[in-house]
């Protein structure tokens, strides 16, 4: 080992001034196959105001459960229309909208599939760091044992399941920085 | 489903402690109401995190790459070249991954509703740029200097000058998203952002270096920052153990 790992830094107020480019809530394009979906909430700071100035990056696998990414190695099709990559900025009163496919089962550790899940990095102003979380989906029975849910304490694991709401095919997931219903964080090791 | 591929996925090396900032440094006072307040969760890395999206370069503006061509004017400032590799601990480079990077203007001004401070916009310069490193992880920018300018954390207050750095790298694991400053810079030292990583050699990797082999002559001084990131584990991952369950 040669070279020591940059120091991460807030992305401070005005990211959206760089970070336009990559802009993209609706992750699905016509004819992805999948169930349509879309996830909205909110961050909320420690004093339970909105965080306006917020950013969201997720990923996840296809609705096979397949990454577009050459690591992935199922012998899966990767559909033109559908990266995986989305990046979403909060509003003015810290919400969030997307709308994707659900993703499928990807692999997971010891020949099992992992529960299907979104990845999640949060980004902010007041982070020096991003935090990276997960959205799990409700009413799926492979939540009881997934692999990294089960390092998460059964009263918190709530706080990474998206809820269903009256409207079918949409789901809320907030983030909560701090307290009672804090959001579990992971740590990834970098 | 090829199990026996995937239990062969090599991880990204942790970090060392003191290397990386904590959630919590309280004299950055935006981050007392936003650290998470409950310790994190350690997980070992997942095919989740070992890929991550990438960026082809049709999705690239050729143009974005000089940000004092994105106007008719040319903007007001030092004209300066920011040049260096994405590459990891072991020396690799990251090829063809998205950089981007957003600063104020010469003024110490960002285009932004939220940037109250008092000096003056450009009209020639909206301080916004990206491109893809080329096959041996180089990257480069032309830019304009970006000035010093006030914020709200102390009496007092003054950011030195830096340019935003975000990075992806090959995997979800790999992002980063960081700072550059300038050497030299009087502010560096009383600077609570670049102080909130413990390791005193960690910090100064975030300070560019000043580069003759970029200067342009008659043109803009070069200076030189590589991003590096986390290299890949030696051995092949296995989860560990957990007991309990």
């Amino acid at each position: 080992m040669s070279f020591h790992p940059t120091p991460s830094q807030t992305v401070g107020p005005f990211f959206v001034i760089g970070c336009d480019r990559l802009k993209t809530s609706e992750m699905a394009g016509p004819g992805v196959p999948g169930e349509r979906i879309e996830i909205r909430g909110r961050v909320f700071d420690g004093d339970g105001f909105g965080v306006p100035d917020a950013m969201l990056e997720v990923w996840q696998a296809n609705s096979a459960g397949k990454y577009a990414h050459p690591e992935d190695t199922q012998d899966k099709a990767i559909e033109k229309g559908f990266q995986g990559f989305g990046r979403i900025p909060t509003d003015a009163n810290g919400g969030f909208r997307f709308t994707t496919i659900k993703p499928g089962p990807a692999p997971g550790p010891r020949g099992k599939q992992q529960a299907p899940h979104i990845v999640v990095s949060v980004f902010m102003r007041g982070l020096l760091r991003r935090l990276v979380t997960r959205i799990y989906f409700p009413g799926e029975a492979a939540n009881e044992d997934d692999f990294v849910l089960s390092y998460v304490d059964q009263a918190r694991r709530g706080t990474l399941i998206a809820k269903k709401t009256a409207e079918n095919g949409k789901l809320e997931w907030d983030v909560v920085l701090q307290g009672v219903n804090e959001t579990v964080f992971f740590d990834i090791g970098v | 489903m090829n199990n026996e591929l995937m239990g062969n996925l090599k991880g990204f090396r942790h970090f060392r402690p003191g290397t990386q900032p904590d959630y919590l440094h309280s004299a950055y006072v935006s981050s007392i109401k936003r650290a998470p307040t409950k310790a994190l969760v350690a997980i070992p890395q997942t095919l989740s995190e070992i890929t991550g999206p990438l960026f082809r370069s049709e999705l690239v503006d050729v143009k974005a790459f000089d940000l004092t061509k994105q106007h008719s004017g040319e903007p007001l400032g030092e004209r300066i070249v920011v040049s260096g590799r994405v590459i990891d601990e072991d020396g690799n480079p990251a090829p063809k991954t998205w950089v981007e990077i957003w600063q104020c203007n010469a003024a110490g001004r960002y285009l932004h509703r939220v940037d109250q401070h008092n000096a003056p916009l450009d009209p020639n310069f909206t301080g916004s740029g990206h491109t893809l490193t080329d096959a041996e992880g180089r990257y480069r920018f032309v830019t304009i200097r970006p000035g010093a300018y006030p914020w709200g954390n102390h009496a007092n207050a003054w950011r030195p000058a830096h340019i935003h750095f975000s990075v992806f790298g090959p995997a979800f694991a790999t992002r980063l998203v960081t700072q550059m400053y300038f050497p030299g810079d009087p502010l560096i030292p009383f600077d609570p952002i670049f102080n909130c990583t413990a390791d005193e050699a960690a910090r100064q990797r975030l300070v560019s270096a000043f580069h003759w082999e970029t200067t342009l002559p008659e043109q803009a001084l070069g200076f030189q920052f590589n991003l590096v990131l986390a290299g890949r584990d030696a051995t092949p991952w296995e989860p560990p153990k957990i007991g309990g369950k």
